[in-house]
């Protein structure tokens, strides 16, 4: 049987975009756990693996991109661009032998909060079974 | 490393305080190294609050700043001119957002959003104690607004922004402006119908050079962001050419008029809410604008027969795009009408149950006697409330014109016809402000008003071909009370408009009641999260006139000081190379979407340089750099990792 724990979930989220959903699900009182930390950046490709690798060195058991998807203002490169993050950071993942489902993107756009608080839930339930972070 | 740093943590009244233990998390941030001052504060949004930090920044010399509170989409230009007017630059500033992301999100969990909001905090000091005193930015800006409809906000909208110098497009998905204000008849308290005023404002509006209409119009698509917005403008066609149709040319209007009435189609009337029927070629009243009919395009069969009468009609248009640079965007989309399911006090199934904006219509339409499907109607019973305060449905709010608006019917029916007598079922009268006059005018003219609540409400029945309407009046402890009436007038509310379109492509949020979101209700009513769109009237909740007006100047306010000066300020988010490691490999540039990125020469060795007057701060060029040469202002790897230690630790 499998161990629970409060999985801590770091969240990259973008000013213009998935905070705004981020807000909207606080504003609309629809509740996650409340060991995900939320640190906002301009853009999702801006992300630097080094970031998301230093989180799970210090003990996040899980880290979300969410990202701007096509809502993106900065330019179309924006998911193809975080895509590509997220596929080098699964290969450092993997080189320190780190679940890469640890990591998971997912386009989230201003008005998302449902959809943002579902891929926590369903990510919070992943990270909890010990047996997935250990 | 700042090492006098303020923090001030607060109640939001009980926003926070009911859900977060806002003095243990006093207690817990002033252990924290750095930390000069820690307080908590009831608003510290207020002025007296604003005082106080403003006075702690000079006295003690902080040299950081953080307010922990609401999201920083609310205040963050607040608190930043707070830190300004004390002296510290407003960069040395960090909001850490322990509302909208930590007492609301986890309202069910007190103990966990306590804890959250000690590690959001120290998340902040984190970032604080790095920050480096910044210079922001400025880009050109567009002086133009787009507004998204033109009903009597619209319009006034427009008005306002064209005499303040900006350049205005508005367009309307209809053939026709004046939107609901022009469906209605007369108009509490100047008593002026809906027509006379769209047509009043609407003549001010052809007077402005610097404003261009567009009818039958949708955006189609946007790009860009605040100051230049690229829209495309998608619109329908009319099916008369519109450059055709002349004023005061009686045998113009003769041709048309025998276009009309050749054509075969009927479809029931949208502009009388379906009581009446009109032909495929239309126009709504006399005096509507513009002045050409319209061809409703879904409706029509093309079977060519109006062509015969009338050179102006065009059956092979198509539908046009055109492309508009614009700097902001205003929506005045306005409201639906609340349509009752069938059965909802026998709606659709009872011949003479009819809505509020159906009876609105069927007045002006009626000019001796009130006659509705061959019946003169001597009775009416209004049943209050109906799509707006379910108890068990979505629309939870109250609809706020409906009182007035049912009662000011009530008025214009017992002045326009004789012996009508009046059943006022409701859930109690809100008639707030002037309007409360209304109310005592159809009191003393005999009105009859029976309360009912959301328990033991009207019931709607027919015995023996007899329409009847029940309830147990509260008001007389609940005596039992039946009304035989020719018509019953569901006075209906405001829902959303069903048109989703438009907010999806600008990304506007939508609140719990499905209208568009404001940022704040009572300090940015008419801004939203989507910098460079504004809200107006009806779009944003249910408003009146008079307050969807007074929005809309408020919108046209907000948008013309945004764009007047020809610049914005933006945050001085900047990437920056480190050309001591930099070695030139070209994937910043690839990666640009802006060119700001250019090959230099620093010694002899080939080196990334930003040009920074077109460097928009995405941080595109960060993560593709093989040597992490490139950092961005306020993202920087310290900055980063150190809040990412702070918040787990």
């Amino acid at each position: 049987m499998d161990t629970e724990k409060k999985a801590k979930i770091l969240v990259f989220s973008t000013d213009k975009i998935s905070d705004p959903a981020i807000d909207l699900a606080g504003l609309m009182k629809i509740h996650y756990s409340p060991t995900v930390y939320t640190i906002t950046v301009p853009c999702s490709s801006s992300i630097k693996s080094r970031w998301i690798m230093h989180a799970f060195e210090k003990g996040y058991d899980g880290v979300f991109i969410a990202a701007d998807g096509t809502d993106c203002p900065y330019g179309e490169s924006c998911s193809e661009l975080t895509g590509i993050i997220v596929g080098n950071t699964h290969e450092l993942m993997k080189a320190k032998k780190i679940d890469p489902a640890r990591l998971k993107m997912a386009a989230v756009c201003s008005v998302c909060a449902e959809s943002f608080v579902k891929h926590m839930d369903s990510f919070t339930k992943y990270l909890s079974k010990t047996e997935n972070t250990n | 490393m700042k090492k006098k740093i303020g923090v001030y943590v607060c109640h939001c009244g009980n926003n926070i305080a009911d859900y977060v233990d806002v003095e243990k998390v006093k207690e817990e941030i002033a252990k924290e190294d750095g930390v000069l001052i820690t307080k908590t504060t009831m608003f510290a949004c207020a002025d007296s609050t604003q005082k106080e930090v403003v006075d702690d920044i000079k006295e003690h010399e902080l040299d950081g700043l953080v307010i922990a509170s609401c999201s920083p989409k609310l205040h963050l230009f607040t608190f930043r001119n707070v830190a300004e007017r004390a002296g510290l630059n407003p960069y040395n500033y960090v909001q850490a957002n322990i509302r909208e992301q930590v007492s609301w999100a986890h309202s069910n969990d007190p103990k966990g959003a306590t804890e959250k909001a000690i590690h959001i905090i120290k998340g902040a000091l984190a970032k604080v104690k790095l920050s480096e005193a910044l210079t922001p930015p400025k880009i050109t800006a567009t002086n133009v607004v787009l507004i998204v409809g033109a009903g009597i906000a619209g319009i006034r909208a427009a008005i306002e922004l064209a005499d303040m110098g900006t350049y205005v497009y508005i367009i309307e998905n209809q053939h026709f402006v004046g939107g609901r204000t022009s469906q209605w008849n007369s108009l509490f308290e100047t008593n002026e119908s809906g027509e006379e005023v769209i047509t009043r404002l609407f003549t001010e509006l052809k007077k402005r050079e610097n404003i261009t209409l567009f009818t039958g119009t949708s955006i189609n698509s946007t790009s860009g962001s605040v100051g230049n917005f690229e829209v495309k403008l998608k619109i329908s066609p009319r099916l008369i050419k519109m450059d055709c149709v002349k004023t005061d040319d009686a045998e113009f209007d003769k041709k048309l008029q025998q276009a009309i009435d050749i054509c075969p189609v009927e479809v029931p009337d949208d502009f009388n809410f379906n009581i009446t029927k009109r032909k495929a070629i239309y126009k709504n009243f006399k005096s509507e604008f513009p002045k050409c009919p319209a061809i409703d395009d879904e409706a029509c069969t093309k079977c060519g027969d109006c062509e015969q009468f009338c050179e102006a009609i065009d059956l092979h248009q198509k539908e046009e795009f055109i492309d508009i640079k614009v700097g902001a965007v205003l929506l005045a989309t306005g409201f639906d009408p609340y349509e009752p399911p069938k059965g909802e006090y026998g709606y659709g199934e009872i011949d003479n149950v009819i809505t509020l904006p159906q009876f609105k219509r069927l007045i002006e339409l009626d000019e001796n006697e009130l006659i509705y499907k061959d019946k003169k109607i001597k009775s009416v019973a209004y049943i209050y409330c109906v799509g707006s305060r379910q108890v068990d449905g979505e629309n939870k709010y109250c609809s706020r014109y409906c009182c007035t608006s049912a009662i000011h019917s009530s008025i214009q029916i017992q002045n326009k016809y004789e012996g009508i007598t009046s059943y006022h079922f409701n859930r109690g009268i809100r008639t707030y402000g002037k309007q409360e006059l209304l109310y005592k005018e159809s009191s003393e003219k005999g009105d009859i008003y029976l309360q009912v609540d959301e328990e033991n409400r009207a019931s709607v029945l027919v015995e023996n071909g007899k329409t009847i309407v029940k309830a147990n009046d509260i008001l007389t402890a609940g005596k039992e009370f039946e009304a035989e009436v020719d018509l019953v007038v569901l006075v209906t509310g405001m829902t959303p408009r069903a048109e989703k379109r438009t907010g999806e492509i600008l990304k506007v949020p939508i609140g719990r009641d499905k209208f568009f979101n404001e940022i704040h209700l009572k300090l940015k009513p008419v801004e939203t999260v989507i910098d460079g769109v504004f809200i107006s009237g009806a779009c944003q909740a249910p408003f009146n006139i008079t307050e969807a007006v007074k929005l809309a100047l408020s919108a046209a306010s907000k948008a013309n000081t945004l764009l007047n000066k020809g610049e914005i300020e933006l945050e001085p988010t900047l990437a920056k190379i480190n050309k001591g490691t930099c070695d030139w490999c070209d994937e910043c540039t690839k990666a640009c979407p802006y060119d700001a990125i250019l090959k230099t020469d620093l010694d002899g060795k080939a080196v990334a340089e930003v040009i920074e007057a077109k460097c928009k701060g995405c941080g595109m060029c960060l993560p593709v750099c093989p040597v992490d040469a490139i950092e961005l202002i306020g993202y920087s790897n310290a900055e980063m990792e150190s809040i990412i230690d702070a918040m787990i630790a």
